[in-house]
């Protein structure tokens, strides 16, 4: 595939919670290696997207393509069917995601976390899970804890752990929900230095959502600013932040920066 | 004296006899509970609906009935089964149905995001079951199991009803031969009460293993 191709293709999706409107139409690209940031209010759609991407959620119309492929479709005879559990399976090896809460799996050492998955979908044999999970570790900071239980971790040191477990299937596109939400301010720093350094080190692209305007400015490439299902607006990080052009985003800037954040 | 040992033999080997069917009897109740449980959870319409009736048969009647007829019914259609086969199966196919909805309770007391997880790493739906879902929710079915076992144990007594030789059959032997009811049945009322009190034990000492590597002690 070559390089000017979108490895994320979304074509008029929508998406409704009962009666709520989550998704309205949307469409957006993105590039290889390219690293996003999703902002906007609560309830804009912008955790959906990535929720839907990852499969945790289904859409109720349109098309995405994911590195050159139908992700919900398959095609058979050149008709477009609804994907079945194993067209699923094959294109989520192509995504990883990071969630707001950690979820990582508690009755399993950092350890057992990182290499389960590795090991059982892809057959990787133990020790080299456990090599390949020691450097994954070792470059979130966590080497020294591949022993621990999940609960004897702090919230930044759990989020590092479910990075590296999300990174272990080397997937071609991350997923970050909130990654620093859920985390005590003085943790915050750690957790966003990691993915810093994976942004700078890797060509892997990078979704995310977040309400650290700061954190996003440094981190993306691109930033969309979402209202009510809808892009509103999107440039670099500059333009959206310094010099945003509609009312709206100027508005939900304005607010944040009113609660005390850092642009 | 002679005479009582004598009695108290009878009674230890009737004690052997419960002690059997509870363990045998724990045992299919647990495969019921599992099969029963997870069937109540499939995606698939027909476990789930042989699943529920399973269940519902087998709490909206009574264990008697259900003994009489593992026990004088099943002839009938050509299947004649030992005193201790008719009770195993009808002590375990019963407390199945009860364990059956703890299997189900726990399953679905594991948060969303634990099988979020497990789709986002791509695991198959029973990989995430026997690997993520069922060791956690293991922990949360232990202490019910328990008190099913407990149950389990006492509805034993039940099959001295097809003469079975345990506990309360043979306290009534005892009964009948010595013309005395306070000893035997006073005897065996103890061991059925220490019987349950090593079934507490055991469940609870499993439990606190079990436990140990969630809050983050493990060795």
């Amino acid at each position: 595939m070559s390089a000017s191709a979108p490895i994320i293709k979304i074509d008029d999706i929508s998406k409704s919670f009962g009666s709520f409107k989550v998704l309205d139409g949307l469409s957006m690209q993105v590039m290889p290696g390219e690293k996003l940031a999703l902002i906007g209010p609560s309830g804009s759609g912008k955790t959906t997207i990535l929720r839907i991407l990852m499969t945790l959620e289904r859409i109720d119309g349109g098309h995405i393509q994911i590195d050159g492929e139908q992700l919900y479709h398959m095609e058979r005879n050149g008709q477009l069917l609804a994907a079945d559990e194993r067209h699923l399976t094959r294109m989520r090896q192509k995504i990883g995601m990071v969630f707001q809460l950690f979820n990582l799996f508690p009755h399993k050492c950092v350890m057992d976390n990182v290499t389960l998955a590795p090991m059982l979908t892809k057959g990787t044999p133990r020790a080299a899970a456990e090599k390949r999970a020691m450097e994954l570790l070792e470059m979130v900071g966590m080497a020294d804890k591949a022993k621990s239980m999940p609960a004897q971790l702090s919230g930044g040191q759990k989020q590092r752990v479910a990075i590296a477990r999300a990174l272990a299937l080397s997937p071609k596109i991350m997923l970050f929900d909130e990654v620093t939400s859920a985390l005590d301010p003085e943790l915050v720093e750690e957790v966003m230095n990691v993915m810093r350094k994976l942004a700078a080190e890797t060509d892997m692209t990078m979704l995310l959502v977040t309400h650290e305007m700061g954190f996003a400015h440094d981190f993306a490439d691109r930033v969309l600013f979402f209202d009510r299902g809808r892009i509103v607006e999107e440039g670099k990080p500059d333009e959206i932040f310094r010099n945003p052009k509609q009312e709206r985003t100027q508005g939900f800037l304005k607010k944040i920066i009113a609660a005390g954040h850092r642009v | 004296m002679t005479q009582w040992s004598g009695y108290f033999g009878l009674i230890l080997q009737g004690a052997l006899v419960t002690i059997e069917l509870t363990l045998m009897g724990s045992v299919l109740a647990l495969i019921m509970a599992f099969l029963a449980g997870m069937g109540r959870v499939s995606r698939f319409f027909a476990l789930r609906w042989l699943a529920t009736a399973y269940i519902e048969f087998f709490r909206g009647t009574s264990i008697f009935v259900q003994l009489f007829w593992a026990y004088f019914v099943l002839p009938f259609i050509g299947i004649s089964l030992t005193p201790l086969q008719a009770g195993v199966l009808a002590l375990g196919l019963n407390v199945g149905a009860y364990a059956a909805e703890v299997v189900r309770g726990a399953i679905q007391s594991i948060g969303r995001e634990q099988y979020e997880a497990c789709t986002a790493l791509n695991l198959g739906r029973w990989q995430g079951m026997r690997h993520i879902i069922l060791p956690q929710a293991l922990l949360v079915m232990l202490p019910t199991f328990g008190n099913n076992a407990i149950e389990l144990l006492k509805a034993t007594a039940v099959v001295s009803l097809i003469s079975l030789t345990d506990l309360t059959f043979q306290a009534q032997v005892v009964r009948a031969q010595t013309g005395n009811t306070l000893v035997p049945f006073t005897t065996i009322l103890i061991i059925y009460f220490i019987l349950a009190l090593l079934i507490s034990w055991g469940v609870r000492s499993l439990e606190r293993r079990m436990a140990r590597g969630l809050d983050g002690v493990r060795a």
